[in-house]
């Protein structure tokens, strides 16, 4: 099992740029109607996702919110699975079954993409659940937003796992906007990280814009939970650098702030403690970044050339089991012949 | 790929409006610089360049409004050169056309919808729009296993219209059943609810089907249609076998029709005589209708070759009299029966008919209270009818089909016009056992009994 | 063999103790499951044979339990949650339509979510409008659950053992008022497994189909002797699962007898009733010899008084009304 202090920073760095310029690329798709629905860009908020894989085990579990790409990129998840699947192709991660919101890889132990606000963090407590159920050492990471806090499905999942000790560590990506509603207007806390203290949970707050705070943060805490399985609370203040999804001018809030993060931004920031090191010369950002581009569109590529699912597969994905095919047609009002 | 076009902003958006360009034509763009501002269906953004080079060509003008997807502008590397601008131009030329977009209020979008699925995305539509006409057969699996298998549109009867437009009511097992047997479901008397033609109508007319094509059933059926429309009131059916029975009866038994009106004035008299007496009394609760049962009794014992019944090859005639009455119920009908009547006084046969009538309702009736009876009463005057007749309950010989007591104008014997109480009876009779005259003799002894009803009280 | 002759209660306590003995990933969580031995007692002496790591007690957090038994699920675990009534999974509903039945579909096949949701379900005695929902029209509405409807101990066991098993998320919607009411089942250990989707005929007939589930089958059966005293003969076809659904039995039935009476434990809009109505006439509308009837509760709250509780619920009486209003007797 490689220990977090060994995965490569570099390769850290280059993970961040490529769920980067992935989204840039989808941004593109999606003006240009390849891909449908909704579409909520993750760019400003890399460090904190990758700064939590570095500091994991790509078997602890998984899951998060709907704003999910990142998610799977950092966990291994091919950019072409990805884009196809935002393309509602058969390659896509999700088979093109769930779109944007909803990117699940098994193999990669990513437990979802959920849409619900709030709805998966029960789900989380269930799977630290398990694993403590079954004397496994894993830890379940849950994503959530700023915006889930108030939802009863945060609160009661909190207290079960206060409860039940249950070994997984709750994320709250705060970037300050629900939406569009600011953090002051929807939540009576100061600070969200005080969440933690209702439900006697040791409650820490960490640097979005900066991986290696997000990464030894998250290791400290990680540490000590696979030492005695107990739930803890992360609040790790970070920045969407776009609206809240394609269709959000962001208007709710100014200019000067969104320079402010931009000045801040986590992947010149970690690029730039690299170089000081004398770890990353120009030339190699420049290809891992030209590499990250290029996968991107690669992605683009692979997803319109991709296949979608046959019709005839339509049935096949509500019941688990040699009839769950039969018995969803059967349930159908008039499901064409076979 | 250095043309950039109308990009789709929000996940409803088909079209939008190139309200400034932020970078001129000629000035370098790296991506994430913002290239334009761009009014959607939702709000007005900032829209950055998903390009890095140089904005070489703008072929919207500031205010032009463009569907999603058309080329708005072009970005080369340096000294690239623009398309040949004559193709870009026709394009470019109709947005003109409405210069000035209305300018709408900015507004955050508040509300997320899915997006429409997009024209070219058609192989992705729902199964059953792209299903060209699927077949029939559209059953499902488990369905193939069954042995009810569903029918194709086979031979069914249309549901044949009569010439008065009126639809045949028919239960779907009785249409599949008559077009099974060829039969013509519009000729086949219903039974249920307003006269629906079920399976056991289909069956009793399978039974007497053969005997549909002699001659005699075709001079029945006629005569049954004509008789007095609008008079006849359908009964509803009741038990199956009851059903089946009166539905047997229009069929093979040949009916016709005889009406009298009675002059009630001595009967309503005599009537209010009894109630007269008091509520102790124990003929205060005797009906009119009791008294019309008694004189039919009396005058069937009159006249006792109406008592009497078909059977095959000969006549049964009846030494007593047990009498039918119909009696509502909810939802149906029953005929309880008074045994041997003609025992029975008035105000004997006044109680056992509110005692049957009221079990009756209640059904808390034994079978053989009301099987059987050698002719029937059916009294619709306290539900306002006037006058109607009554379908034979075989293998009885006739059924009487009492009428309201009304009030009329009547002419008297010395042409005199004069307000009288009239009540109106027919006489259904089976034409195998009762001709006109002697039917016309039993009306004529029933007259006499109601328009004195003394005699009933003897 | 010879059978037994236990309650509906005891029954769902032999199917849960058999399968957590069977299989080490089954653990059983509800409110009041464990160290009160159940508030219906269902899960009596679990705790002290299974120990606290597999019978939980949860707190009043339905919404946060079902989505905690999702999760487990979806990692390889096979939860029974219990909902003290189903009419507080209506808290939890978010969890049970969104998240268990649609993990697969989203997730491209990769998820399936093995998950019993267990508890009394549909009428029960006087305790008003909040504590008595029949749910199964809402959860049968949703792609990926499967709903039975058990009436009888035995087919409690049969039914219960057979959800815990399945690889799909199941609810099994119990009947409060039958918990007392007692039939034959098979000895201790036997393997009751009884299929989803397989309806009983629970008395043959020949001249209408009376089709029931759950709490309105002995309604039916007492409907039935009823109607034999009037010479009707009236079959009574359990249907056991709503979904999936035995068309087959029920077209077989129908087919025979050409009249259907469905007496339904849910109120009449949109109920279980409308939807077999519509699969019959869909497929043998040639069979059918006179209009569906329909028997289920009234349009409104519960009211909790008694009188006219009775006058909201379906009932043997009702039953008989409908079945002579099809026979036109």
């Amino acid at each position: 099992m490689s220990q977090p202090e060994l995965r490569d920073e570099v390769e850290m760095l280059s993970l961040m740029l490529l769920i980067r310029r992935f989204e840039e690329r989808a941004s593109q798709q999606y003006q240009a109607q390849k891909i449908g629905g909704f579409c909520h860009l993750y760019i400003g908020q890399e460090a904190v996702v990758i700064g939590a894989i570095a500091a994991t085990r790509h078997d602890d579990y998984l899951i998060t919110a709907y704003r999910d790409h990142a998610h799977a990129l950092g966990r291994g998840t091919s950019a072409n699975a990805c884009m196809a699947e935002m393309f509602g192709k058969a390659t896509g991660c999700s088979r093109g079954l769930g779109g944007s919101m909803h990117y699940f890889d098994k193999a990669n132990h990513m437990y979802g993409g959920h849409a619900i606000v709030g709805a998966h963090i029960p789900l989380a407590a269930g799977m630290a659940f398990a694993s403590k159920y079954r004397g496994e050492d894993r830890v379940t990471l849950c994503f959530f937003g700023d915006g889930a806090i108030n939802q009863g499905a945060f609160h009661e999942a909190f207290n079960l796992a206060a409860l039940y000790k249950l070994p997984v560590i709750f994320i709250c990506e705060n970037n300050l906007y629900a939406m569009g509603t600011s953090v002051e207007r929807s939540t009576s806390l100061k600070q969200i990280v005080d969440r933690a203290e209702g439900y006697e949970m040791p409650g820490f707050v960490a640097d979005g814009m900066n991986f290696r705070d997000v990464r030894d943060k998250l290791t400290e805490v990680i540490d000590a939970i696979r030492k005695d399985p107990h739930p803890a609370f992360v609040e790790i203040r970070t920045y969407r650098y776009r609206g809240h999804s394609m269709s959000d001018p962001a208007s709710y809030r100014t200019k000067e702030q969104l320079e402010k993060y931009r000045m801040d931004d986590p992947i010149t920031r970690l690029r730039a403690q690299l170089t000081r090191e004398g770890k990353l010369s120009n030339e190699q950002f420049d290809a891992m970044d030209k590499a990250a581009k290029e996968t991107a569109l690669a992605s683009v590529k692979f997803a319109e050339e991709s296949a979608e699912l046959p019709l005839e597969e339509l049935y096949n994905y509500t019941y688990v089991g040699a009839d769950g095919a039969t018995l969803a047609r059967a349930m159908s009002t008039d499901a064409p012949p076979l | 790929m250095p043309e950039v076009q109308m990009p789709k902003l929000s996940d409803t958006m088909t079209e939008g409006t190139l309200v400034a360009w932020k970078k001129k034509k000629g000035e370098q763009v790296s991506t994430g610089d913002v290239l334009a501002e761009i009014e959607t269906d939702k709000a007005t953004m900032e829209w950055e360049s998903p390009e890095d080079g140089v904005l070489t060509e703008i072929f919207v003008e500031e205010g032009g409004k463009v569907e999603v997807g058309q080329k708005i502008a072009f970005i080369g590397d340096k000294g690239e050169a623009a398309p040949a601008p004559d193709q870009a131009k026709p394009e470019a030329t109709p947005q003109k056309e409405q210069p000035k977009a209305e300018p709408q209020a900015k507004q955050p979008a508040e509300s997320e919808q899915p997006a429409p699925a997009a024209e070219q995305h058609e192989e992705t539509a729902p199964p059953h729009q792209n299903q060209e006409a699927p077949t029939r057969l559209d059953v499902p699996q488990h369905a193939t296993a069954t042995p009810p298998a569903p029918r194709q549109t086979e031979a069914r009867p249309l549901p044949s219209a009569g010439s008065d437009g009126n639809r045949v009511k028919a239960s779907p097992l009785a249409r599949r059943l008559a077009a099974d047997q060829g039969l013509d479901i519009s000729q086949i008397k219903g039974t249920g609810p307003e006269g629906r033609v079920t399976e056991t109508d289909v069956r009793a007319a399978m039974k007497s089907a053969p005997a549909a094509s002699g001659p005699q059933q075709k001079a029945a059926a006629p005569a049954a249609a004509q008789s007095q429309p609008g008079d006849r009131i359908h009964l509803s059916g009741m038990r199956k076998v009851i059903a089946q029975r009166l539905v047997e009866s229009l069929g093979p038994v040949p009916h016709f029709y005889l009406t009298i009106e009675v002059d009630a004035g001595p009967l309503m008299t005599a009537r209010a005589e009894l109630k007269a007496g008091g509520e102790e009394s124990d003929t205060s609760k005797i009906t009119v209708n009791d008294f019309v049962l008694k004189a039919a009794v009396e005058a069937a014992l009159k006249v006792p070759k109406a008592n009497a019944s078909f059977d095959g090859d000969a006549l049964i005639q009846y030494q007593d009299v047990d009498l039918a009455l119909a009696v509502a119920i909810e939802d149906g009908l029953v005929t309880p029966v008074v045994r041997a009547a003609q025992t029975k006084s008035l105000r004997e046969i006044s109680e056992t008919v509110k005692d049957l009538a009221h079990r009756a309702r209640h059904k808390r009736m034994k079978p053989e209270e009301f099987q059987g009876g050698t002719f029937t009463v059916s009294n619709l005057g306290g539900h306002g009818i006037d006058s109607f007749s009554a379908i034979i309950n075989p293998p009885q010989g006739f059924i009487l089909a009492i009428g309201a007591i009304t009030k009329r104008a009547v002419v008297d014997d010395c042409d005199n016009i004069s307000v009288g109480q009239r009540m109106s009876i027919t006489m259904s009779c089976d034409h195998r056992v009762i001709d006109g005259a002697l039917g016309a003799e039993y009306l004529k002894e029933l007259r006499r009994l109601l328009e004195n009803p003394t005699l009933l009280l003897i | 063999m010879t059978m037994r002759e236990i309650t509906y209660r005891q029954a769902l306590n032999e199917a849960l103790a058999e399968e957590l003995e069977r299989d080490p990933n089954v653990f059983l969580m509800g409110e009041e499951v464990a160290q009160y031995n159940g508030a219906y007692k269902i899960s009596q002496g679990l705790l002290d044979r299974f120990g606290p790591s597999r019978i939980i007690d949860t707190p009043i957090s339905e919404n946060g339990f079902a989505g905690m038994g999702i999760g487990a699920a979806m990692v390889g675990l096979r939860p029974i949650v219990e909902f003290m009534t189903f009419s507080f999974s209506l808290v939890a509903f978010d969890q049970v339509v969104n998240n268990a039945p649609n993990m697969l579909t989203m997730s491209g096949g990769q998820f399936n979510v093995p998950i019993t949701f267990r508890g009394p379900n549909g009428p029960a005695h006087q305790i008003g409008a909040t504590h008595m929902h029949a749910t199964e029209p809402l959860y049968a509405n949703f792609p990926g659950l499967k709903i039975c409807t058990p009436a009888t101990p035995r087919d409690a066991k049969g039914l219960l053992k057979t959800a815990i098993r399945d690889d799909n998320p199941v609810l099994v919607l119990e009947a409060e008022l039958l918990y007392s009411s007692k039939g034959l089942v098979e000895p201790e250990g036997h393997e009751l497994l009884i299929p989803l989707g397989q309806a009983e005929i629970k008395r043959q007939g020949s001249d209408v189909t009376i089709i029931c589930y759950a709490q309105t089958v002995p309604m039916a059966l007492a409907a039935a002797e009823a109607l034999e005293e009037e010479e009707i003969s009236a079959e009574v076809l359990d249907l056991r699962s709503i979904k999936p659904l035995d068309m087959e039995a029920i077209l077989n039935s129908v087919a025979k007898t050409h009249r259907v009476v469905i007496a339904e434990q849910d109120r009449p809009y949109c109920g279980i009733g409308s939807e077999l109505c519509y699969r019959i006439q869909k497929e043998i509308f040639d069979e059918l010899d006179a209009p569906i009837a329909r028997v289920a509760q009234e349009d409104v709250a519960m009211p909790y008084n008694e009188r006219l509780e009775k006058a909201v619920l379906p009932s043997a009486a009702k039953i008989v009304t409908a079945v002579k209003k099809v026979c036109y007797a």
